[in-house]
């Protein structure tokens, strides 16, 4: 059990399905070491997995010495003051609190009909460019860019801006202190917005850099988390999510059958792609056993396979397949534990109305190239397409 | 069958709003889980306990009915 590997991030997927995850991520518990010469415990077990997330002696705090950083580029933004993704109770759950009620069930629930016009208006001007198009410039990135921006404050008009600066700020091909560039272009651009906020405007960004005791660090570093988050999943499930219905027909004429169905399918197209696959951080605090007797010591650092535990046979059978039907709500895609992403009302009504109003309004929706020639995004710690070229 | 909510561990995801919506509602102040009812219908048993599966908080308890302590 104590073999170490060398393994990158993102693990390169080539030679095998791309909806799969990366060979590379084994079944069973591995030691591994990463870029910089660091030994990680990489865990794949659907229960280790869940165990860890839920276990308040992991810590997900970036300033632990010990904690994993899956790129240099990580590594040069270790914060001050990071994001509440990256501190552990009670620093997390006092920042997460103040954004618990914008993403209340009910709140979410509320928004359908505007996250409903969103779709209705990006899909309109897509057929009205005509086929073919770019479903990823056209839809899938545009709808929750529009959504988030709406929800944070941020004027849309600057999306180019930020859309490039998120991704080159998930890139792992690019030199480091580019990386560290990109983020200090999002957090000066935040800082700056939160400051004009200030006086009364509506919007999360608002009310954060109204309260006296966040600093304006502290406000634009959450505000950024909040933009990639609702950016970069949503769009790249989006058009994921319709490249693999496009290749399973029988699912998606299923799903034009069964419309009532379409809540289901995306808890299963969450599980099947887990698009957060590079593996989740942690570091253990204490000694802490495992499955099958692992222990991982004190101070030894985790990573968190999400997709493969998203594949556990036992509890998905026939993991491997896709199966609209499938009662997946198990799945760890938003991870688990005091981090639960935050925003899953809110990803999952868009992906919802997205995907059924894009089966309903373009039943002849066709790749417009080769299968082969679609280009996947696997040099971001999010996985996604660069294109998605359709016809209708 | 008895239902109990620890609201300090609570991490306000929903998930039981979603899936048993006639025992569970989120506060609007906080988003924290309140319990609608503590001794809700046994037909509601299997989403209880889907509920308490997928809390990420571990905040839900759902117990059958009342069973002996037995010493190992
Ligand atoms: S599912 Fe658990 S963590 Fe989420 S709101 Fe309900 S009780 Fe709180």
């Amino acid at each position: 059990m104590s073999v170490v590997d060398d393994i990158s991030f993102p693990a390169p997927r080539e030679s095998g399905c791309p909806f799969d995850p990366p060979p590379a991520f084994r079944r069973a518990a591995t030691r591994i070491s990463l870029w910089d010469g660091k030994p990680c415990w990489m865990l794949t077990d659907y229960r280790d997995v869940r165990a860890v997330l839920s276990d308040r002696r992991f810590s997900a705090d970036t300033r632990n010495p010990a904690f994993p950083f899956l790129l240099p580029g990580q590594q040069q933004l270790r914060r001050e003051k990071p994001n509440f993704l990256r501190l552990d109770d009670p620093e997390h759950a006092r920042l997460r609190k103040m954004l618990t009620t914008d993403f209340l069930i009910k709140r979410v629930e509320a928004m359908r009909p505007d996250i409903q016009r969103i779709v209705d208006e990006t899909l309109d001007a897509m057929v009205g460019h005509g086929s073919p198009a770019d479903l990823v410039a056209e839809f899938a990135l545009p709808v929750p860019s529009l959504v988030i921006c709406d929800l944070l404050g941020v004027p849309y008009e600057d999306h180019e801006f930020f859309q490039r600066q998120s991704v080159r700020l998930l890139d792992s091909t690019i030199p480091p202190q580019d990386v560290r560039a990109a983020f200090d272009l999002l957090i000066e651009y935040l800082t700056d917005l939160a400051a004009t906020k200030h006086a009364g405007s509506t919007g999360i960004l608002a009310k954060l850099a109204a309260r006296d005791d966040l600093s304006a660090e502290e406000v634009a570093n959450n505000g950024l988390l909040l933009l990639l988050a609702g950016h970069e999943t949503t769009a790249n499930m989006t058009s994921l999510s319709t490249l693999v219905l496009l290749r399973n027909p029988a699912q998606a004429d299923r799903l034009r059958a069964e419309p009532e169905l379409i809540g289901g399918a995306v808890e299963e197209l969450l599980r099947y792609l887990t698009i957060v696959d590079t593996g989740l951080p942690r570091v253990a605090m204490e000694d802490v056993e495992l499955s099958d007797g692992l222990v991982v010591k004190a101070g030894e650092a985790v990573l968190l396979i999400l997709s493969m535990a998203n594949r556990d046979e036992e509890l998905f059978p026939g993991a491997t397949d896709l199966d609209v039907t499938r009662d997946a709500r198990r799945h760890l895609a938003f991870g688990f534990g005091v981090h639960q992403c935050l925003g899953q009302p809110l990803a999952r009504a868009e992906l919802q109305i997205a995907l059924s109003t894009l089966l309903r309004r373009l039943p002849r929706l066709r790749l417009a190239v080769p299968f082969e020639e679609v280009a996947f995004r696997n040099e971001t710690l999010i996985y996604g397409l660069k294109q998605l070229p359709v016809a209708w | 069958m008895h239902v109990t909510v620890d609201q300090d561990r609570c991490c306000s995801s929903g998930q039981c709003v979603l899936t048993a919506p006639d025992v569970f509602d989120q506060s609007e102040e906080d988003g924290l889980v309140l319990l609608l009812q503590d001794r809700p219908d046994p037909a509601l048993l299997p989403k209880l306990r889907t509920a308490a599966a997928l809390c990420p908080g571990g905040a839900i308890t759902v117990a059958a009915e009342q069973v002996e302590e037995v010493e190992a």
